[in-house]
């Protein structure tokens, strides 16, 4: 996370950070940008735009590619001021959440932004999205049914 | 990606649906009346060292089915990312290789430079297999004006157009002689277009 990355290290930490702003609910990654404060202008180089994509899956995991199917993506890309340029692909139709993705991605070019958006952007989206994990598997768990007795007794 | 970030990217067309057909229809116009100088409304700003004329062209014309040859004092990086990003366009490292291509005219005329008839021609069943040339022109009016004649033009029209070596109306004849193959032209200046389609006859 410091300013001085090497580029191996520095596109890990992209594909981590778009990967969790993609992910993100609209209305929360919305509301966390506010919460930056003053945010540099950009320019849109590609103004949000809708489309599909193709998912292509393997058999068991590891075969052979077919087509899934399609899926809706939102896709955006800006350049700031200074030339920097951030791309937003999200799944769904959310343009503004594209927008956004494209700007924060944009400013991780800028090593004095990085922290800040790691600290007030990403921890908490990480953090909520990890709740929500947390939430989900407990929810689970509580009507997991223990079959252990019935496959012993089938056993014996 | 992160090459596309290393350079500053122009923009492209705001509104990509409707500039597009706005433009496309600016570039129809210059077509169907060759000789004509057409102004193209409200164009994108250009992507340097292109003019915003052939950048408008190239937005609104290529795209990924379409190979675009650069000439070299063009092929530079920041114009290499505009297309590939804005267009999905292919660069075609050799001109026969391309349906599309931009030119200066240092490129077109002089020795060294890639004649008309290195680019696709068409073939006879299928002529619309053929390259479309941008060339760029420091000035489409003030050079030796020459008569042009064929279809959409009236009787005979005077186009004076600056910066063409002599040797460029001696290819053009070639060229013109390959009917219905061949290469159609459109010459660009600042926000200014002008079409030399391949079935204009070209008089001094």
């Amino acid at each position: 996370m410091s300013a001085t990355t090497s580029p191996a290290a520095a596109q890990t930490q992209r594909q981590r950070w778009l990967s969790i702003l993609a992910k993100a609910p609209a209305d929360r990654l919305e509301a966390l940008w506010r919460g930056l404060g003053e945010t540099p202008d950009y320019t849109l180089l590609r103004r949000p735009e809708i489309g599909l994509v193709m998912v292509q899956g393997r058999t068991s995991g590891s075969g052979a590619p077919f087509s899934a199917g399609e899926m809706t993506v939102t896709r955006a890309a800006v350049r700031l001021g200074g030339g920097q340029v951030g791309i937003g692909y999200v799944g769904g139709r959310r343009p503004r959440q594209a927008e956004l993705v494209a700007v924060i991605d944009a400013l991780s070019h800028l090593p004095n932004w990085r922290q800040p958006i790691e600290d007030r952007i990403v921890a908490p989206l990480v953090e909520e999205a990890e709740a929500r994990r947390r939430q989900r598997l407990a929810k689970a768990a509580a009507t997991k049914v223990d079959f252990f007795t019935v496959a012993r007794e089938a056993g014996t | 990606m992160s090459d596309i970030a290393a350079g500053p990217l122009a923009e492209g067309l705001a509104d990509p649906a409707h500039d597009s057909q706005r433009l496309f229809r600016a570039v129809l116009e210059a077509f169907s009346h060759p000789g004509r100088i057409v102004t193209l409304p409200d164009p994108p700003p250009a992507a340097a060292p292109l003019s915003p004329a052939a950048t408008a062209f190239l937005l609104t014309l290529v795209d990924r089915d379409t190979p675009l040859w650069l000439a070299p004092a063009l092929d530079t990086p920041a114009v290499c990312d505009f297309v590939r990003f804005h267009t999905g366009a292919a660069i075609a490292r050799q001109p026969a290789d391309a349906l599309f291509a931009v030119l200066t005219p240092g490129q077109s005329g002089e020795s060294g430079a890639p004649p008309l008839d290195s680019f696709l021609i068409g073939t006879d069943p299928y002529p619309d297999r053929s390259a479309t040339l941008v060339i760029e022109l420091p000035a489409l009016t003030g050079g030796p004006e020459r008569h042009w004649r064929g279809p959409g033009i009236q009787d005979r029209q005077a186009v004076g157009l600056t910066g063409l070596p002599d040797s460029f109306w001696t290819q053009w004849a070639a060229n013109r002689a390959l009917f219905p193959c061949g290469v159609d032209l459109v010459f660009a200046a600042g926000s200014d277009l002008l079409a030399l389609p391949r079935s204009i006859a070209v008089e001094t």
